[in-house]
């Protein structure tokens, strides 16, 4: 008996995340230009200026903008647009650095408790507690007992994101743990960590994508917070967070001092959290399911 | 009473008159045609099935005839579809409303899904008629309370101010056929409706259309992938293929001297209820399975109070002698899917033993059980979900052999002998399993599970979802493996059918016991249990023999 035959003119395809979201509507797009226009000038700092962000000249100080310097100085004359790219150097390392951690960390715990059920009364409610402390209070006192530094700051803030990705993991996993192709390799005599990494993992990065885009955006805003309050990294390392509380002085003769790296905080986050959304639109699956049933 | 229910049904005034109907995809109707040129007429009191297989193009003719087509997706670029004579293609929205609800009405396949699951199913049918007509509170509700005994729900009044939920699934489907008839409409579109109902609950509903159509005179479109149902209830017949009518007429006609190719396929792929001859048994084959006094219990802890238990399976016994088949049967919920996977050890049995070619297996530890567990392998009912859609056909099959210590190359190199022994060609393995459609799937399946050489065979409903031609092929490859592999199978399914084709001994389960067990010539042709006979008279579509195309003598089935 003849079976139906194949579908021909399709080429072997790796079905994943494509990225083609990023320029899905003209909003997104300008986001992606946006953030992409932030990390360059922070990335190409030194090429952009070619002030001294920590040279203290208090014979420049609160120079007026234009001329040699861009936007001006800061009360120890130091160059404000030096600050600001800099400074971005330290936002977005917060950023990335404290997505990617929360992320590598919560996949695991999430996997793990995701599978196995013993473990999952512990962990969950280990991960309850965590989301019940404030998370700025939480930084605060680790920053305040370790000692302000780039670690420190980075710890702090992704502590309290852990527990979220955990979350998400272990929702994805229970629910694609019940799926036959995983029952099925479990019946093929496949080990746990083969089973874990090779079925159930490929099915979290999707909403890992949008999860790590969301922490980004509230870890880049949790450092400028922390900055300002003065329990971030030291003060004369250029963050958005503390040129900003070195600006609130003189916010009524100078505030520039303040706007710019404001502005610089909002358009990063603000593009971040676009481009969470329209990946969150692209990868939902119940989108997906949509395009693809008649 | 209907004046024209006295008339001959070809003489009787047509409700539905459907005529050269073209149907698009896209918003303007620019993309493929998916129904092209269908023309069908249902007489008032009429029952015309439409039976195809999936993508025939079936439920799309009956979402154009009541305008539901989506809007953005579909587009009726042809033809007419006449409603009492009311062009529907012509009316606007608002008309449409109306003649939804008044004229022609709709039922289908998932009634949980149809009912709004916070509103009590009396207010659900009251919404009805307080849209549609200008009757009083009262005589509205003297008036469900009326259709509701019509449609022979017990205890209506408690019924009436109750939740979806708390109804069982054949409920739900007449409170739905309620709601559909209540505004006593001229044409009533059934849509699966009892595809997603056990065979005894199925029979009742079929029954209850068939007789709420004589008592109003409705012209009934019924829509249908089972032959079976189709023998049961049609007056006259069309047959669909992607988009195209293949063959019309009544019931008679198509089933005993159908005139196209393809509607003579269709009905030699139904498989009969006759059980086929009985393989010798061969004493001396070595049992390779046993479950001796299985069971399963669920314990739903309550922080309060006793614990409630639930036994889903309770003294299952089964023996399965190498190179034979055993067939568990039941409905929904009668533990038999619980049995399979307790055996293959996906969950763990609460009691009892399991011996798998010898060895006992229900109480080894998960590493004590691995060098067990390629002897049982377990091909399972959904194919769209039982691959990994991210990884390659190949890398599927050859998953279990690596997982034993088999080196990569061999493994893929034996993934492409598997896929030719379940004849797909072996260049698949490079693939994905979106490339493939259901049937070809299971084929992957199947051969997954053959790639460890095991003894025992679990197949879990494992041509349910399939099509009937298709079912026919997988049967045929089960077969011809277990021939010339002289593999064991342990076939579960609710359909008897099935089941009196491919197996040797069936087990016939209800409430987690097996009811009656034995070669499948005895329980099928002669069973002993009030339930097995209930079963198989419920079976739809016994009175008649598909492959033979003609009417089968009932008194001998039941003998």
């Amino acid at each position: 008996m003849a079976t139906d035959p194949l579908p021909n003119a399709l080429l072997p395809s790796r079905r994943g995340p494509s990225f083609g979201f990023l320029v899905s509507s003209p909003i997104i797009a300008l986001a992606t230009i946006c953030l992409i226009a932030v990390i360059a000038s922070a990335i190409f700092a030194p090429w952009l200026t070619s002030h001294d962000p920590q040279l203290l000249v208090p014979a420049n100080r609160l120079k007026p903008a234009g001329g040699e310097f861009l936007l001006g100085t800061d009360a120890y004359g130091r160059d404000l647009f030096a600050r600001i790219l800099y400074g971005g150097r330290i936002s977005l390392l917060v950023g990335l650095g404290s997505a990617i951690i929360s992320i590598v960390i919560g996949l695991f715990i999430g996997l793990v408790s995701g599978f196995f059920r013993y473990v999952d009364a512990v962990m969950m409610r280990i991960m309850d507690g965590l989301m019940a402390i404030p998370s700025i209070l939480l930084a605060i006192a680790v920053v305040s007992l370790s000692g302000a530094s780039l670690t420190t700051v980075l710890i702090a803030i992704t502590i309290p994101e852990v527990p979220r990705v955990a979350r998400l993991v272990r929702s994805v996993v229970l629910s694609a743990r019940e799926e036959p192709y995983v029952e099925a390799a479990i019946s093929l005599g496949s080990s746990l960590p083969k089973i874990m990494w090779k079925h159930l993992m490929p099915n979290t990065i999707a909403p890992l994508i949008v999860q790590g885009t969301y922490v980004a955006a509230a870890a880049i805003l949790t450092e400028a917070i922390l900055s300002f309050l003065g329990a971030g990294i030291s003060p004369e390392v250029p963050s958005w967070g503390n040129i900003m509380a070195e600006g609130r002085q003189y916010f009524q003769i100078k505030p520039s001092l303040i706007f710019w790296p404001g502005l610089l905080l909002s358009i990063a986050i603000l593009s971040v959290n676009l481009i969470g959304d329209a990946a969150r639109d692209a990868l939902d699956p119940r989108m997906k399911q949509r395009e693809a049933g008649k | 009473m209907n004046a024209s229910a006295n008339m001959p049904v070809n003489e009787r005034p047509i409700a539905l008159d459907i005529e050269n109907l073209v149907v698009a995809i896209g918003k303007t109707g620019a993309g493929k045609k998916i129904i092209d040129g269908v023309s069908l007429q249902v007489r008032e009191g009429e029952t015309l099935c439409v039976v195809g297989e999936s993508g025939s193009g079936k439920s799309v003719t009956s979402l154009s005839t009541m305008g539901l087509l989506s809007k953005d997706a579909l587009k009726v670029i042809g033809g007419s579809i006449k409603l009492v004579g009311e062009d529907i293609l012509q009316a606007s929205e608002r008309r449409l409303r109306e003649l939804r609800a008044t004229t022609m009405a709709m039922i289908f396949q998932e009634p949980m899904t149809a009912l709004n699951p916070v509103v009590t199913v009396g207010k659900q049918i009251d919404e009805v008629l307080r849209t549609h007509t200008s009757l009083g509170a009262a005589a509205r509700r003297t008036k469900i309370l009326d259709m509701m005994e019509q449609v022979r729900l017990p205890d209506v009044k408690r019924i009436f101010s109750s939740y979806p939920h708390r109804l069982s699934g054949g409920q739900r489907q007449r409170i739905m056929i309620a709601m559909a008839l209540v505004l006593e409409p001229k044409l009533l579109i059934a849509d699966e409706p009892t595809t997603a109902l056990d065979v005894t609950t199925q029979a009742q509903i079929l029954r209850l259309i068939r007789d709420l159509q004589k008592d109003h005179g409705t012209a009934v479109l019924f829509i249908t992938h089972d032959m079976g149902v189709v023998a049961d209830i049609a007056d006259r017949v069309a047959v669909m293929r992607q988009g195209q009518l293949v063959e019309a007429g009544p019931l008679k006609d198509v089933l005993s001297n159908p005139t196209m190719d393809y509607t003579r396929n269709l009905l030699s792929s139904v498989p009969s209820l006759t059980p086929r001859p009985a393989r010798a048994e061969d004493a001396t084959h070595p049992v390779v399975l046993e479950a001796a006094e299985l069971g399963k219990v669920y314990r739903e802890h309550s922080f309060l109070g006793k614990a409630r238990e639930v036994h889903a399976a309770k003294n299952v016994t089964l023996t399965l002698r190498k190179g034979r088949t055993l067939g568990i049967v039941g409905e929904s919920g009668s533990g038999k899917s619980t049995v399979a996977r307790c055996i293959v050890r996906l969950i763990d049995p609460t009691s009892g033993a399991i011996r798998l070619a010898g060895q006992e297996i229900s109480g080894l530890s998960r590493s004590a059980l691995q060098p067990h567990r390629k002897k049982i392998q377990i091909v399972f009912q959904d194919p769209y979900r039982s691959l990994n859609p991210r990884i390659t056909v190949g890398e599927s099959i050859a998953e279990g052999p690596i997982n034993y210590g088999v080196d990569r190359p061999t493994a893929l190199a034996r993934a492409r002998e598997l896929l030719e022994l379940v004849d797909l060609p072996a260049d698949a393995v490079t693939r994905y399993p979106h490339q493939f459609s259901g049937g070809q799937r299971q084929r992957i399946a199947i051969a997954r599970a053959l790639a460890l050489e095991p003894e025992v065979l679990v197949a879990d409903e494992a041509v349910s979802a399939l099509d009937v031609s298709v079912q026919a092929q997988v049967l045929k490859l089960l077969d011809d493996i277990q021939t010339r592999l002289g593999i064991a199978i342990l076939f579960i399914t609710h359909d008897l059918r099935v089941a009196a084709q491919i197996c040797d001994d069936v087990a016939v389960m209800q409430r987690g016991q097996v009811v009656e067990y034995g070669p499948a010539a005895d329980v099928l042709a002669n069973p002993q249990q009030t339930y097995t006979r209930q079963l198989l008279d419920a079976a739809p579509g016994r009175g008649w023999d598909f492959a033979n195309f003609r009417a089968v003598d009932t008194t001998m089935a039941t003998a």
